[in-house]
This record gives structure tokens, sequence and C-alpha cells, in this order.
């Protein structure tokens, strides 16, 4: 029990959860943004892979740290468009077309990654983001050093929340993305494009997740690595709900999440001998799968979740 | 002004055009990223043909290759039917496989002829128990179950890889994570001598024609296609939906269970966690290539199957990424996604839109 | 007198349907124009070209701009007719629930990517309006938690905020009390005085002759008849409407039999307070007719709910012909012989893609005429169909094809096939004549009446007084889940009971 207590009040355990959760916030504040415009975007898994990837190789090819971050959005953004064209105008599953980007982008990243490099035994490095060092912040006694370990993109993904959160809440666009989730023709009504509506959010939301796979590949290692996205993709998909499509709540799940992915790599390390490894390995995804479950019954879906929407029929 | 409608009528050539036009369409995409490798798009095509169809040993591992792929098309096409979202194919595929030999490598003191029949089975029913579980936390909880049976896949995977670092490991395997072999009477028998295709696709293929008259002529197709086409009428005529559901998830994970069986008995013999290459998910595209059709569903197998083998022997001769199949496949999946809609809508300019009321 | 708005000679067809034919209207300012018609008429799609959502064939559309001279509008841009100062209040209101009736009201009409709202101008605006027009709607909350009346309200405003000088309201009675709607044409004599002009939509007769200045009449998408509304008479309106007298629908009373339907102190919570019922007791007899007339969501889907199986009360009990159903399911009341006509009939009386003869049959698939060990008996299905079909006047592209292709009121007769052909003791009907034109309400009312003649009990739930006043032996009111029983056919007195009004 004590060696959990010390856990929870060291600063490293708290700067790790806030390192891990840094991918899920922006996955989970892009699959926000879609599914609050109406929209699944299952596309989510292949789009972290794209943006790890394209990110790490647009750094590799020399675009610099920014211009991979750059690079790994307007990727996101593309396949994105892909899922919007796929399931707005025409209507299409979301389910499947979601699935079918996801297989998709990945083999599009696998191909791209194995042609550029065909024959590397080890993945090839670049120089990641580093901690950044804020000058009072970093001073701070506890929140100091746990924000001074991170870098930049999870300052980045923080910002982002509050963004989401001001644009949901405070501005026109929020109004009308919120509105076009519930029901399309009250948008459509008010002379407002839903497709315009809808598309944007997939693009804008899609984006959001491949930065999430950027900082896989950029901040946290340092190389992309096949089969690295490892679930996190569907992992946010099971947040959303759970946060109830709140940037706040996205946060704060997102923060749970990682603080208990922190604390079972820390508990391998003083109980492992007694369990095998593989059952905090497997802990994340259960705990996903619990919160998808607790969150499910009261969940508040968007209205017009999963419904495709035509103009001129009502 | 452009608008959308449906059609009244759905011609049949769209059918089964849609689906063929895909592929075609798909394999033509493979040229461009082909040439991004600098390959020549057709020597690779040549090369991927003779891989197909350049001799009988390269047919037959196709076959091969399609026989788990029409289990989980299969798994994937009836529960699309019924609208549940049984993406953890892959999941349920481990767990036939590992109860397959948990069951055949001689824990279980079984006779030679009973082996074969048990393992099937409870293979079979190991799958059904992956997809009973989501199904239950659906109609219980309203847990969406794309989302729980997309995460099992995951846990199901890493407690494979426990069982094989653990009880289900080879003593003789030298600590390699790996299973002990499944005993030679539980084991299905090859079909031709000196390939790989074993009689695992006959049972594929029995359980196809067997899903495609049920859907087609049995109550409880009926019921099923009921539930999936309207789940509201269904239960206002008096349809019980949630027995509906329960019945096409044991199905469905039973028959992705079954590939599992059938790659571990049929083809490799004892189990690693790296048995399947994602037939699971494949299966889905196998699924919505066949129009969720169970006969459809062999065909689609066959030429995702055919896609694989053709781009491993044209990746071995030219030196492509084998991802290249993977592309082909996702591709076929989005433009048959496509063919769909053109299948079904037609887009008519404003004023010839019908009247509202 | 200025005119603010001229239809001329309109037209529009759909495939063979001539849905307007040369159809001319004028506007003046400040004048509630009546547009009366059976459903079917056109007067929808007549509504909707003015609106931009759908282009005549022929014909042209002037509107007066701000100075009052009239301008030709293009036609076919919804926009553009929004930016003219024509404003329409649809049947169904196109709100988003989750965000407030303040947001929905100014929802479009500020700029998108703005990074401030200047929400107390908004708010200062529409509280003008309000004060003007009477509309009074809470504007914070979420507009999933109003009332059907202050939605409409908020629909309104939407129009007025947006500065429309014309206002087309599509049934706007259709989901509100009596009472409640005699507030909405207050409402609508202030706005008018102030230079709104209105045309509103509707077939009920009382409330035309009552709120309008002018009545202009279509008839399968032809203008018949337009007259001041100080010279008009019902009968009158009512022949140009369907053409000759309409029929009396009404049977021969007859003595009720014994029980077939009791429910006892059933009470049901549900999601909202449409199907949420409290200690309800109903006894339907048969030869009976029993209306349940009420204000929409008030508790008629709780308690069709009940009657067809879908809901399991948690208190109290249900007798079908004496017999108490321990586990109500849908099945169960079917074997209790309980025919139900549902009140969604595409999206809960049929499977759309499943053809008309397996539409026939889903309801008693455990039949030996329908299956043999488990498999399908095709033939005899057919033949069931065609069989049915016949005897219904289902008409289509055939018992094979499947059902969603059949019209609205082909899908109603489907269903009556279905339910009638079982004889059932006991037959559920919610809203079966909505959305149906006059021939195929008829053919409903009809067979209702012949149940009942052959001694089955009828529940029949509408929201439409005359209908229940027409076909109904016993008139109940139902209020907020609770059932009152109507002293007299009066229908003042059933209008204040359905508005919770000491009568």
């Amino acid at each position: 029990m004590m060696d959990i207590l010390n856990i929870l009040i060291s600063e490293s355990f708290w700067a790790a959860s806030l390192r891990i959760a840094t991918p899920l916030i922006f996955g989970v504040l892009g699959a926000l943004i879609c599914e609050r415009a109406g929209v699944l975007n299952l596309g989510i898994e292949g789009i972290f892979v794209v943006g790890a990837m394209c990110g790490w190789m647009a750094v590799w090819l020399g675009a610099g740290l920014w211009g991979g971050v750059l690079v790994a959005a307007l990727a996101g953004a593309f396949f994105g468009l892909l899922h919007a064209i796929l399931t707005v105008p025409l209507g299409l599953s979301q389910h499947v077309s979601g699935l079918g980007i996801t297989l998709f982008a990945t083999s599009v990243s696998y191909y791209t990654y194995r042609t550029a490099l065909p024959n590397v035994s080890s993945p090839p490095r670049i120089e990641p983001f580093q901690p950044l060092d804020l000058p009072v912040l970093s001073e701070l006694p506890f929140l100091g050093s746990v924000l001074f370990q991170q870098t930049a993109l999870t300052w980045l993904a923080l910002l982002m929340v509050a963004v989401v959160w001001y644009v949901m809440n405070r501005t026109a666009l929020g109004v009308a993305i919120k509105a076009v989730g519930d029901n399309p023709d009250s948008v459509d009504a008010q002379g407002l494009s839903v497709y315009g509506l809808r598309i944007g959010a997939i693009v804008a939301g899609s984006a959001l997740m491949a930065l999430g796979g950027a900082f896989l590949t950029m901040s946290a290692f340092d190389a992309f690595f096949f089969g690295m996205v490892n679930g996190r993709g569907w992992v946010c998909i099971a947040l959303v709900i759970f946060a109830s499509w709140r940037p706040g709540k996205a946060l704060l799940g997102a923060l749970l999440f990682g603080a208990f992915d922190a604390l079972q790599v820390r508990l391998q390390t003083e109980i492992g001998a007694l369990v095998p490894g593989q059952v905090f390995l497997m802990a994340p995804y259960i705990l996903s799968i619990i919160a998808l479950v607790v969150a499910a019954r009261s969940a508040d879906y968007p209205r017009a979740l999963l419904t495709p929407w035509f103009k001129g029929q009502r | 002004m452009i608008r959308i409608e449906p059609r009244q009528t759905q011609s049949r050539a769209f059918t089964l055009g849609v689906p063929v036009l895909s592929a075609v369409i798909a394999l033509a995409f493979a040229a461009i990223p082909l040439l991004a490798a600098g390959a020549n798009p057709l020597q690779a095509y040549a090369e991927m043909f003779r891989g197909v169809f350049g001799s009988v040993f390269a047919f037959s591992e196709v076959l091969t290759r399609a026989t788990p792929l029409i289990f989980t098309g299969l798994a994937a096409a009836l529960a699309f039917r019924a609208k549940l979202w049984n993406i953890g194919a892959e999941g349920q595929l481990y767990l036939g496989a590992m109860a397959a030999v948990a069951i055949g490598s001689g824990v279980l003191d079984v006779s030679g002829i009973l082996l074969l029949p048990l393992i099937v089975l409870l293979g079979a029913a190991a799958g059904a128990a992956g997809m009973v579980a989501p199904t239950y936390l659906k109609t219980r909880f309203g847990a969406d179950e794309v989302v729980t049976t997309l995460l099992l896949n995951f846990i199901i995977l890493i407690f494979v890889q426990m069982m094989l670092e653990g009880p289900l490991q080879d003593p003789m395997s030298l600590g390699w994570p790996q299973s002990a072999p499944v005993l030679d009477q539980g084991m299905l028998p090859p079909l031709m001598d000196r390939m790989r295709v074993h009689s695992g696709l006959v049972v594929a293929l029995i359980l196809a024609g067997l899903a495609q008259f049920m859907l087609a002529r049995s109550v409880w197709g009926f019921r099923l296609r009921a539930v999936g086409e309207n789940a509201a009428a269904a239960r206002h005529a008096g349809i019980n939906v949630n027995r509906s559901l329960f019945g096409v998830a044991i199905l469905s994970g039973g028959l992705a269970g079954l590939a599992g069986v059938s790659e571990v008995a049929g083809l490799k013999g004892y189990l690693t966690s790296d048995l399947s290459p994602g037939f699971g998910y494949t299966g889905i595209v196998v699924a919505m290539l066949a129009g969720l059709s169970p006969a459809g569903v062999v065909i689609a197998a066959l030429f995702i199957a055919s896609v694989f083998v053709g781009a491993d022997s044209m990746s071995r001769a030219m030196g492509v990424s084998s991802f290249l199949a993977d592309l082909v496949v996702s591709v076929s999946l989005l433009c048959v996604l496509v063919g769909g809609f053109v299948a079904r809508y037609r887009i008519v300019r404003a004023s010839t839109t019908r009247a509202a009321s | 007198m200025t005119t603010v708005l001229k239809l001329n000679g309109l037209s529009k067809h759909f495939g063979p349907v001539i849905a307007n034919d040369d159809v001319s209207l004028t506007l003046n300012k400040g004048e509630v124009l009546a547009l009366l018609g059976e459903n079917g008429a056109g007067k929808t799609t007549l509504m909707n070209m003015l609106f931009g959502h759908y282009l005549p064939d022929s014909g042209s559309i002037e509107v007066a701009d701000e100075a009052g001279v009239l301008q030709p509008l293009p036609l076919g841009h919804p926009q553009v007719a929004l930016a003219a100062g024509v404003g329409m209040v649809h049947q169904h209101f196109t709100l988003a629930e989750n965000i407030s009736a303040l947001d929905n009201i100014t929802l479009g009409a500020e700029p998108l990517f703005a990074l401030r709202r200047n929400r107390r101008a908004a708010r200062r605006k529409v509280e003008e309006i309000i004060a003007q027009s009477g509309l009074t709607a809470p504007l914070d909350t979420p507009v999933g938690r109003l009332s059907v009346g202050e939605r409409q309200r908020v629909e309104i405003l939407k129009a007025l905020y947006r500065q429309a000088r014309i206002l087309v309201l599509d049934e706007p009675t259709a989901v509100l009390t009596p009472q409640e709607a005699d507030t909405l044409f207050e409402n609508i004599r202030l706005m008018t005085a102030e230079g709104l002009s209105v045309i509103f939509i509707s077939h009920k007769l009382r409330e035309v002759l009552a709120f309008s200045d002018r009545i202009a009449v279509l008839r399968h998408g032809r203008k018949v008849g337009e007259m001041a509304t100080s010279e008009a008479d019902e009968k009158s309106i009512a022949r140009m409407m369907v053409g000759a007298d309409t029929p009396e629908l009404a049977g021969a009373a007859m003595a009720p039999g014994a029980p077939v339907l009791a429910l006892t102190g059933v009470s049901v919570t549900g999601r909202s307070k449409r199907d949420t019922l409290s200690g309800v007791d109903l006894t339907v007899h048969a030869h009976e007719i029993l209306g349940i007339a009420g204000v929409s969501g008030n508790g008629q889907s709780g308690l069709a709910n009940v009657i067809s199986g879908l809901t399991r009360p948690e208190q109290g009990l249900i007798r079908v012909n004496g017999v108490e159903i321990g586990a109500p399911s849908p099945s169960a009341m079917v074997q209790a012989g309980v025919g139900r006509i549902p009140e969604d009939r595409h999206h809960e009386g049929i499977v759309g893609a499943m053809s008309v003869a397996e539409n026939m049959i889903i309801e008693r698939l455990d039949d030996a005429d329908v299956q043999s060990r488990g498999l399908l008996r095709r033939e005899a299905i057919q033949d069931n169909a065609e069989r049915l079909a016949r005897a219904y006047d289902v008409r289509g592209p055939g018992v094979e094809a499947p059902a969603r292709l059949l019209s609205g009121g082909n899908i109603q007769k489907l269903i009556l096939a279905r339910v009638f052909d079982r004889s059932p003791t006991l037959i559920l009907a919610n809203q079966p004549t909505r959305g149906l034109d006059m021939g195929a309400a008829a053919e409903v009312g009809r067979r209702l009446l012949e149940a009942r003649e052959r001694g089955a009990g009828v529940v029949l739930i509408s929201e439409d007084l005359d209908e229940i006043l027409g076909l109904a032996d016993r008139i109940v009111v139902i209020r907020d889940g609770a059932l009152h029983e109507a002293p007299s056919r009066d229908r003042e007195q059933i209008g204040l009971m359905m508005a919770g009004e000491p009568a």
C-alpha cells in the first residue's frame, strides 16, 4: 500500500502520466469534434499511424520538428477529408468507411516507410522534441517539475483542450457544430451548409488525431515502428464516450488513463515477479472497456451520430 | 442544383458489377505505389499473376490462404447482416486457436477419432464466447460493440502471449513462445499431396453453403435479416431481437474461432502469437466485397487471397514491399463502399426530385 | 392594400405525378391567408417552391422588397428566399435540441468564424421581438427541455429574427391543444398588425374559418377556389376540398360486449413524458371503439407500447380477453389476440428491405402454414401475400418487391391486411390515418368499424379530434400519462381537458 502511495505522490509518476496521456488528448479531442458534428471516425487508428509516419519522415528528410508536425497534421487532414467525402455527401456507412480509412492509412504508411527504407536493420532515429524549460512555470513546486519534464507537443495538447473548449462553447462555429450533430435540418433551415460543417469538423478532427500519432515518433520515441500505435486510436473512441463529448472531461479521461498506465508500469517493477507482465499490458484496454460500459448507459450521444443527411430530403 | 436520391429499383448488374469493378480498380490503383517504388507495373502484375496461377502449387497456396478468410469473412458477413458490428474476429480467431492447441496437444486423453471433432467444437465455442461477451455488454449496458470488440482483439492477443510464455508453452521449444504441437490425430487432413491446402477448406465451403441457404430459406435467417434491416419493426412484430443478436454472435464468433482452429490444426500445427496476419480484419473486407452474401464470401476470399499470394511472390521477385497487398485490399474496400453508393442512389437534378408530401 | 407576394402560374410535377398545376396566388400586407387542402393536395409542394426547396417546372414568384416594390425571386435557392424575407415554419421543427433557444434563433445569422459572439445584442433583439409578438419562450434552456408549444414559438422567432416579412406556417396547430392554438393565432394577429403577412397551411376547417382573412383551396394540385373568409362557410369549403360532401363515417351504435382489454393501475416510467404512464385504468369492450384524445406527447406512446407489448409496466395488470398477461411482450400480445397498427408505419410497421410477402407474415413466423421445421414455406407465403394483397387492395410492384417501394397508403394497407387477417379481438390503432390521403384514411376507418361490428374492441389513439369524434363510441382524454373519461362529446370540453384546465 505504501508503495502505491509513494508512487502517487512522486513527481516522475505524474510527469509520466501526462506524457502517456498526450497522444490520447489529441485523439480524444479529434474524435470529439468529429462526433459532435455527427460523424464517427473509426479512421482514427490509421490516422494515428499516418501522423506518426509522416511526421517522423518529414523530420528525417530535414523538414524540422515543427515542419514534421505540420506535415503530420496535413496528412491526417487528407485522410479525414477522404472519410468525410465518403460519409457526408455520399452518406456511406461510417463504421465501414472508418475501418477502410484505418486499413488504407495504415497500409499507405507501412508501404511508404518500407519503400523509402527497404533495407534497414534498425529504424533510423531523429532528434525528437526536448522537454521545455519555461521561465516561471517550471519553478512551481510540484506542478512545475511535472510540467517541466514535458515537450512542446504536450503543451500543444493542453493548449488544444482550451482551444477546442473555447470554440465549442463560446463561438458561433461551435454552436453550429453541435447543432449539426444533433439535428442537421436545424442548420440547413438557417442557411448554413450541413456538408461544409461536417466535412470541416472531420478534417480538423483528423488533423488533431494525426498529431497524437506524431507525438509518438517525435516526442515519446525517436523512430517509427510497425504496430507502434497499438490500439491507442480505439482507446480514444472509448474515452470520448467516457468524456461525454466535453473537452474538459476528455482531458480528465486521458489523464486518468495515462495515470493508470503509468501506475501499472511502476507496479510491474514492484510486484512484477508475482504476476505475468502481460496482465499489466492488458490493463489499459480492459480499463477502456470498463470506462465504456460505465459511461454507455447514461451517455448522451449526439442525436444525429451515424445518421447520414442528404440535402433536400426530410 | 444536384441532389441525391435512392434508386427505385436495384439492378442485378450492380450487385455483381460493383465488387468486380472495385477489385479491378483496386488492382489498377496498385500501379501508383508500384511506380512510386520504381517498379514496372506491368511486370509486377505479370509476377503477381504467375504467383497465383503459375503452378498447381501456387494456386493451392491461394486456396490455403483463402481458407481462414472464408471463415472470418462469413463471421463478418453474418454479424453485419444483423447490424452487429463484430470487428473482433481477429481476437476470436486466436481464442479458437488457443482452444485447439490446449485440447489438441495431448492435455486431454481423448481417443483418436474424437479428438478432431472436439477440437473443432471447442475452438468454435471459444470464438463464440469471445463475441458473446461484447454482445452482452451491448444489450445490457449499451456499450458499443465496435469499440469493445476492437479492444478485445488487443487484450486477447496479449493473453495469447501470456499463455505462450506460460501454461501453453511447448516445453521442447527452448524458451521460444510457442505452443506444443497438435497431435496428429487432431489435425485436419491435407487435401493434396505435398501441398499445404487442407480439409479446413472443405469445412469452410460447406459452412458458406449452409449459411447461404439458412439466411434465405430459414425462419432463423428471416429473423436475422429483419433484425438487421429494421430492429424496431422486428421487435414490434414479436421477434426477440436480443435472442437473434446472441444467436448471430455465437455463430459469428464461432466461425472466427474456426478460422483459428483451421490455421492451427490444418496448417501450422502449433500456435504462435503471429499466427494471423490480420485475417480477422481482412475478413471484414471480404464480407464487404461479398455484399454480405455467404456465397459471395467464398469468391471474395479467393480474390483477396490471390492478392496476398500474388503480392508475396511479386515482392520476392522484384523487391517491392508486400504491404502492397494490404494497400490493394484496403482500396478495394473503399471502392466497394463507393460502388454500393452508386448502386443504391442516383444523382439527379433538383427539378426531378420526388415529392416530400 | 399592397401586395407582398405573387405566385404566378406555378407548376411542378414529380415523374408522372402532377403536384402543382398552374397555381397563382397573391398575398397582401398584414393579411392571414389560409391555404387549405387535403393531404397530397399540393400545399407543401407549393410552399417548398416558394421557399426554394423545389424548382418549379414553370411559373414565377415575386416578393416585395423592403420598399414594398415587387421583385422577381430567383427560384430554387432557400438562401435567397430567406434573404428576401420569406420565413417558413415546417411541420417537423428544425431545432437542435442540445443548444439553447437563443442559439437556435441566432444560428446562421452571425459570422461563423468570429472569435467572439455578440450575445447581448442578439438577446436584446430577440427580447424586442418577443415583446412585440407575444411569443414567449425561455431563451437559455436547451430546446430539448422545452414543450412543443414553446418549440413552435422558437421556430417562429427564428423566422422573425431573420426579418421575415412573409411567414409560412405548415400545419402549425397539429401538435397544439385547441387553447394553445388560440394563443398562437392571437400572437399572429399581433404580428400582422405590425405588418407581417402570413400563409398558414391547414386542413382544419374550424380554425381556418376562425382565424384567416382569406382562404385558398387546393385540390389535386390545382387551385379550386379562393374567397374572403367572411363569405365562406364550413360546408362549402369542405366540398371544395374533397370535391363532394364529406362522408359521415360513424357506424350505428352497438351494445358493448365483454371486456377485451383491462388495464389496472398500469404505471410506466418512460424516458420522457411521451412514454410515461401513471396509474392507468382502462377497460375496452367488444363492439366498442375507444378513442384516446390528447395533445401529442402526453403518454400516448407509453400507452401504445404497453398494449403492443413493447413495454413491460412497472406496476399494474394487463388482461386481454379476461386472461392476465404475465410477461408482456409483442409476441405474447399477438398470441393473445391483439392486432397492432403502429404509429410510425415506416419504422415500426414494416421492414422496408424485405418483401411485401415477408412483411405480411412477420408477426406469425411460428405458424405451420408459414414454416415447417424451421424452413420457410415459400409458396404458401407467396399465396398468402397474393390473397391479402387482393383482399386489402395493396398496390405496388408485386408481393416479391421490397416493401419500401410501396406508397404510404399501401404500406398502411399491408399492415391492415396483416392485422385484420388474424381476426384480432383487440385492435390498437395508433394514429392510423396520419399522413394518409382521404381515400386511404376512409378505408382505415371502414376497417375499424367492420372489426367493431365483428366483435372486436378497438383502442384508437389519435391527435385528430375530428377523427375520434367521427369513429369512437367512447372518448378518454390522455394528459400527463393519466386517463380522464370525457363526460360528453363536446369538442370544447374535450379541448379543455386536453389542455389540463378544469372543464
